[in-house]
């Protein structure tokens, strides 16, 4: 069974359909890469897997687990492992970042039936989460992303990746707004979390990740679909003759 | 009153106005004081009936008609009984302040037996209004407990207060243990009426806690209370209060603040029970440099009216004023904040702040915010804002996809946005007193 499963996925925002019949199938242990130009509708599929309000499923089915995502809550899905590092992280004044930490972490625990992690067993992981990702401690203390530059809101949601253990990390333009030592940081991070039973999806528009964080399936979306599958030499084919010839194929 | 007058009047105002005259003469024999004491009550009920109870079209209460919302003025609540003190203790239990010494006022009368007033410590005097109402010794301090305004409300609670606390604490004594006033209402269909005061000397120190609460049982009564404070020079006075009353009480503090050079007032007030519930506070920074730091919290649901009404008037040079409010409000709930700044012409270097903010959790959700400054001194930095709006669906988005289900995404949220005030009482302990009360606000909205 796949751990994800996306088949024919039509998927409307305001009346106007953004997904026209997507598929995709992620098997456990596998790195997918989505790559495609803007408004082919990377970011829709992310928000629509792990369920934002405002979209429209007209038609398809989502299967995480072989469970139907579309019946469950966000934090439905999150307790079942799913997790998306945000493009555009939130920032939550006057919640402290290890406060919300914790708070999500036991959260997840509680509705998997799990004990809530004690307070020294949980510091104690978080400050060691925190070390390998070069998160000071004083950050944590910080309300969640205040006054956060760019690059530590992408390692602050490497963080919480690292915390949350998720079975399938979805990754939005983890990329975007990083120098070129802080998306090594991210990389390590991410690559540190690769495991059999673990799979992620990076969606990126540019090859530079990849050659950090080498995918094993590569895939072009435009128009709302996927377009084209292959493996890592896709992904450099892309960087040199660019999206158009995959507009017409859409 | 001639009959023309009296048929033009709308028909509410007439019958309150009836109600209230009623309930005063119906009073009589029940109001400590005599002779130039009666006649000050007597005044202030005749400048009370003149106006009536506050409705919209006065200003100060435009967000809050009394006229419909109380209606009429209930008779004078019975003095508590054995049984009704029994029942006042086990609320006593309830809002307890750890350490702290307690002054209980049961449906307006002092009760010593609740009360804690052996423990007070030397330099601090606590006397009850009806003491010194009745000793013609004191008869200058019951002019000045009795001091009154133009409020219609502080003109009836002159007319009718059965009882308070006075308090004194000696020139440069500090305070060891915080005083806890705990105002109890046992009674129904009933009101009552309290004056106090609080004199802290020069250079003293305390921590007075405020909680309105009721019995079980209760219900439908009206409590009216003012409380005098005069803070001294280079004083500090942190002052915490609280509004629990029964989901159909009607509760009106007054409050008329004096602060002297140098001192320090940190007032929190918050509101989170009654069916109509005002604080109104009318403080003057008297002293060159002195600094007062208000917040303030309304917590609402269903059909609840808070209304925090405030005016801080810069009557020295050098005085700080900062004000801090956050409303949250469910249900059909309606929170009122209005502020105004006063910078007088002497009040030069005035330095005053005020930010007001509501959470609307529902669409039938209300909050009306009225901030106002009036300047007379032209170099003073003052500066106000205001703001309302519902939780932030990105954030609770986000939280939802870390885990939080909608109700502890929102609870996370509200608590941040409370912490913004609660973070402003400069005392630990009594910031975990506000918190534990928030805590139960929410307990109750579950």
């Amino acid at each position: 069974m796949p751990l994800l499963e996306v088949r024919n996925l039509h998927v409307c925002v305001e009346g106007r359909e953004i997904l026209h019949g997507l598929d995709l199938t992620v098997n456990a242990g596998k790195v997918h890469a989505i790559m495609g130009p803007n408004g082919s509708g990377k970011s829709t599929l992310s928000h629509v897997i792990t369920g934002k309000p405002g979209y429209q499923i007209t038609a398809g089915r989502l299967l995480f687990k072989g469970e139907d995502l579309l019946a469950m809550r966000p934090d439905q899905r999150a307790a079942k492992g799913l997790f998306l590092a945000f493009q555009y992280p939130v920032e939550i004044p006057g919640v402290t970042t290890m406060n919300f930490l914790r708070t999500a972490l036991n959260a997840q625990r509680k509705a998997r039936g799990q004990s809530g992690y004690s307070t020294p067993h949980f510091l104690k992981k978080a400050r060691t989460a925190a070390k390998q990702l070069n998160i000071p401690q004083s950050m944590l203390k910080r309300g969640v992303n205040v006054g956060f530059s760019g690059g530590e809101k992408k390692r602050n949601e490497i963080l919480q990746m690292a915390l949350f253990e998720p079975d399938l990390c979805i990754l939005d333009e983890i990329d975007s707004g990083l120098d070129i030592d802080a998306l090594r940081i991210v990389a390590d991070g991410i690559n540190a979390m690769r495991s059999p039973d673990r799979s992620m999806i990076m969606i990126t528009h540019y090859q530079r990740l990849l050659n950090y964080v080498v995918p094993d399936v590569v895939h072009v979306m435009s128009k709302g679909r996927v377009v084209k599958s292959g493996d890592k030499q896709l992904a450099l084919e892309l960087e040199a003759s660019g999206y158009a010839q995959f507009e017409d194929a859409a | 009153m001639d009959l023309v007058l009296a048929k033009a009047m709308p028909e509410d105002k007439a019958n309150a106005e009836r109600a209230a005259s009623n309930v005063f003469a119906a009073a009589q024999g029940r109001l400590p004081g005599a002779g130039r004491i009666a006649d000050i009550r007597a005044r202030a009920f005749e400048a009370y009936e003149r106006v009536g109870l506050p409705h919209r079209r006065v200003e100060e209460w435009k967000y809050t008609d009394l006229r419909v919302l109380m209606r009429d003025v209930l008779r004078l609540a019975e003095p508590p009984d054995a049984s009704a003190l029994r029942r006042a203790q086990a609320a006593v239990e309830q809002a307890a302040f750890e350490g702290a010494i307690k002054l209980v006022l049961v449906d307006g009368m002092f009760a010593p037996n609740l009360s804690d007033v052996a423990k007070l410590g030397k330099g601090v005097d606590v006397q009850t209004l009806r003491e010194v109402l009745e000793s013609s010794a004191s008869d200058a301090m019951a002019g000045l407990v009795l001091s009154t305004t133009t409020d219609a409300m502080i003109s009836l609670n002159t007319a009718m207060a059965t009882d308070g606390v006075v308090v004194t604490i000696a020139e440069g004594k500090a305070l060891r243990r915080p005083l806890h006033v705990i105002h109890v209402s046992t009674t129904s269909s009933a009101s009552h009426f309290t004056r106090s005061y609080l004199h802290l000397g020069d250079g003293a120190h305390g921590t007075v806690v405020e909680s309105f609460v009721s019995a079980e049982s209760a219900c439908g009564y009206q409590a009216n209370n003012v409380m005098i404070v005069l803070v001294g020079n280079q004083a500090g006075l942190s002052h915490l209060r609280v509004k629990a009353d029964a989901a159909d009480a009607v509760n009106i503090s007054s409050e008329i603040i004096a602060v002297g050079s140098r001192a320090k007032l940190n007032l929190f007030d918050m509101i989170r029970g009654g069916a109509v519930s005002r604080y109104q506070d009318f403080i003057t920074l008297a002293g060159e440099g002195a600094e007062l730091c208000v917040n303030g919290v309304n917590l609402l649901m269903e059909k609840q009216h808070a209304d925090t009404t405030l005016v801080v008037d810069h009557a020295a040079p050098h005085c700080v004023s900062r004000q801090n409010f956050r409303a949250v409000v469910d249900g059909a709930g309606r929170s009122v904040f209005q502020g105004r700044i006063i910078a007088r012409p002497d009040a030069q270097k005035s330095d005053a702040k005020l930010t007001m903010r509501a959470l609307l959790l529902s669409d039938q959700a209300e909050a009306d915010n009225k901030p106002e400054l009036e300047i007379f001194a032209d170099d003073v930095k003052c500066g106000h804002g205001a703001t309302s709006g519902g939780l932030d669906e990105s954030l609770l988005f986000y939280l939802g996809a870390r885990g939080l289900s909608e109700n502890d995404a929102q609870a996370l949220l509200i608590r941040a946005f409370l912490g913004e005030a609660i973070e402003g009482i400069a005392n630990a302990n009594l910031r975990d007193f506000a918190t534990s009360q928030t805590e139960r606000w929410f307990k109750a909205r579950r």
